[in-house]
C-alpha cells in the first residue's frame, strides 16, 4: 500500500543511515540508506519504514498552481 | 497556510470543486480523442483505492473513460505456491519466526492462511510494518530463525534488500527472507502481447516510477503506441493524468507523461536501482494469472543466497499456480473481467471471509468494489 502523504525529516543519524520523521504529527523511524542524502526540514516519502524520494517543493508548487487554476477557470 | 504545509497536505488534491473542473476538462479532452469511449488500465492498486474510495470510476464511465484494474497488487499476484511454502515454513518447524506484512497473512490457499494456521512449537507469525523490524527479532532471538516473507515491487524490494544485505554483513546467519519480488514493465509487456484485453492507455504506479523512473515504460509508447501517465494517489492526481492520456490520444503522439513530478524525478531513484542492481538478478517468475513471464522477478545474487529462504530450507517454489476453486483473481488481475463477475464475490467472498487475495488486500480490486461499492 502506498502512502502519498509526505512526512517531514526530523533528525538524521548519519552513521546509520536513519533518522526520525514526522508523518502527520506521529515521529516515525525511517531508514535514510536509499537517498543520495537527506537533511532535516526536507520531506520524504516513506515506503515500509525506508525513504524512497524526496518531495521536490518547485513541482508541488506548480502542480497547486495548476488545480487553483483549473479550478478557478472553469 | 504556508508553502511546505500546502506542499504535505492534500489540500486542492482532494477540493470538490477542483475535482468537479477537472472532470469537465476530461470529458472535453474525451470526446477530442474521438471514438464511444476509452479504455485505461490502472497499473497499481493504491491507484485502485484511490479510484473507487472517490467515486472516480462510476464519474469516468459517465463520461466515456472505462478504468480497469491491472495487476498493481503484490499480495494479489503473488502465486499461492509461495503463500503455502510461508505457511509451512511456520506450521512445520519448530522455533521460526515468520514475519509479514498484514495482508500477507490473511490470503486464503488450499492449506489455509497463515493468520489461521497453528504454529509449530516455539514458532510464530509477527506482523510487521517494515522488513527492519522483522531483523530486529532475529537479533533479539538468535535462538530462532526469523523469516521475513517479502512480497513486493521495486518501491518494497528495495528496502528488504538491503535488510537482507544488513543480516548478512551484521553477521546475522538467522535471518533471511522468502521473496516475491516482482517488477512492474514486464507485466505490462505480456499484457499488450496477449491482446486479450483492449486498453487505450496506462495510469502508471506513482512509487514504483519514484524508483524505476519514466523512462522504464518507453516501450510502451515506442513499440506498442499506447499512451501513458505517471500518476500520484490523491483524486486531483488521477484526472490530471488521464487528461494527459486523453491528449496523447487526441493528438496520436503516445508518450510517458509525469504528473507526479512532486516526486517522481526524470530518472527516479538511481540509488536505489544500484541497491536492487548489486543484491538481487532479474529471474522468469510466475505470476497468479498472468502466468510464467520473462525477467519479471527478482532473486538474490549468489553472493547473497545464504539470506535466500527458499535456499536456506529447500523450498520448492514456482511450480504451478493453485488457485482456489471458483476464484477468479487472476482474470481480474488480467483485466478481462470485474470484480462483481465473479460468482462468488459478494455472496460467499467477501472482506470478512476472502476465498481470493483480491478480496483480503487493500490493494486488491475485489475489496475496492467491495468496501466502496462500486457498481459493475
Amino acid at each position: 500500500m502506498c502512502l502519498g502523504i509526505p512526512s517531514k525529516i526530523v533528525s538524521v543519524d548519519e552513521i546509520h543511515q536513519t533518522g526520525q520523521a514526522d508523518h502527520l504529527g506521529t515521529r516515525v523511524m525511517v531508514n535514510l540508506a536509499l537517498l543520495d542524502e537527506a537533511r532535516v526540514g526536507e520531506w520524504v516519502i516513506i515506503h515500509a519504514g525506508f525513504a524512497i524520494s524526496k518531495l521536490n517543493d518547485q513541482e508541488a508548487k506548480e502542480t497547486l498552481d495548476l488545480l487553483r487554476q483549473i479550478a478557478a477557470h472553469e | 497556510m504556508n508553502k511546505k504545509g500546502a506542499a504535505a497536505g492534500p489540500g486542492p488534491y482532494r477540493d470538490k470543486k477542483t475535482i468537479a473542473a477537472l472532470l469537465r476538462v476530461v470529458e472535453e479532452r474525451r470526446r477530442a480523442a474521438g471514438g464511444p469511449s476509452c479504455r485505461i488500465m490502472e497499473v497499481c492498486g493504491t491507484h485502485t483505492m484511490t479510484i473507487h474510495r472517490y467515486g472516480l470510476k462510476k464519474m469516468l464511465q459517465d463520461v466515456g473513460v472505462g478504468l480497469v484494474a491491472g495487476p498493481g497488487c503484490p499480495v494479489c499476484i503473488t502465486p499461492n505456491d509461495i503463500h503455502e511454502a510461508a505457511i509451512r515454513l511456520v506450521t512445520e518447524r519448530e522455533n521460526l519466526l515468520l514475519a509479514a506484512f498484514g495482508d500477507m497473512t490473511r490470503v486464503p490457499t488450499k492449506i489455509g492462511s497463515l493468520q489461521k494456521s497453528a504454529a509449530a512449537r516455539g514458532s510464530r507469525i509477527q506482523i510487521v510494518y517494515s522488513p527492519a523490524e522483522s531483523l530486529e527479532s532475529a537479533r533479539r532471538n538468535p535462538d530462532k530463525e526469523v523469516v521475513f516473507f517479502g512480497a513486493g515491487f521495486e518501491t518494497t524490494v528495495p528496502a528488504i534488500a538491503l535488510t537482507a544485505a544488513k543480516a548478512l554483513e551484521d553477521g546475522i546467519v538467522n535471518y533471511s527472507v522468502l521473496s516475491a519480488f516482482w517488477v512492474i514493465p514486464p507485466p505490462l509487456r505480456a499484457i499488450l502481447e496477449s491482446g486479450r484485453s483492449r486498453i487505450d492507455g496506462f495510469l502508471y504506479p506513482g512509487h514504483v516510477s519514484a524508483i524505476i523512473g519514466p523512462q522504464a515504460y518507453d516501450f510502451v509508447a515506442e513499440e506498442f503506441r499506447r499512451p501513458g501517465a505517471i500518476a500520484g494517489f490523491e483524486p486531483a492526481d488521477i484526472l490530471l493524468a488521464i487528461i494527459s492520456i486523453l491528449e496523447q490520444i487526441a493528438a496520436g503522439r503516445p508518450q510517458v507523461a509525469n504528473e507526479y513530478t512532486r516526486v517522481v524525478s526524470p530518472d527516479g531513484n538511481p540509488t536505489a536501482r544500484a541497491v536492487l542492481d548489486r543484491i538481487l538478478e532479474p529471474k522468469d517468475a510466475v505470476w497468479r494469472g498472468l502466468g510464467r513471464i520473462s525477467k519479471s522477478g527478482l532473486a538474490f545474487r549468489p553472493a547473497f543466497a545464504a539470506a535466500d529462504a527458499e535456499k536456506k530450507f529447500g523450498l520448492k517454489l514456482g511450480s504451478t499456480d493453485t488457485e482456489l476453486p471458483g476464484c477468479r483473481c487472476g482474470d481480474v488481475l488480467k483485466g478481462l473481467i470485474e470484480p462483481p463477475q465473479c460468482r462468488l464475490y459478494g455472496r460467499v467472498c467477501t472482506p470478512e471471509k476472502p476465498q481470493g487475495p483480491c478480496m483480503v488486500s487493500f490493494e486488491g480490486s475485489c475489496l475496492a468494489f467491495h468496501k466502496y461499492g462500486t457498481p459493475s
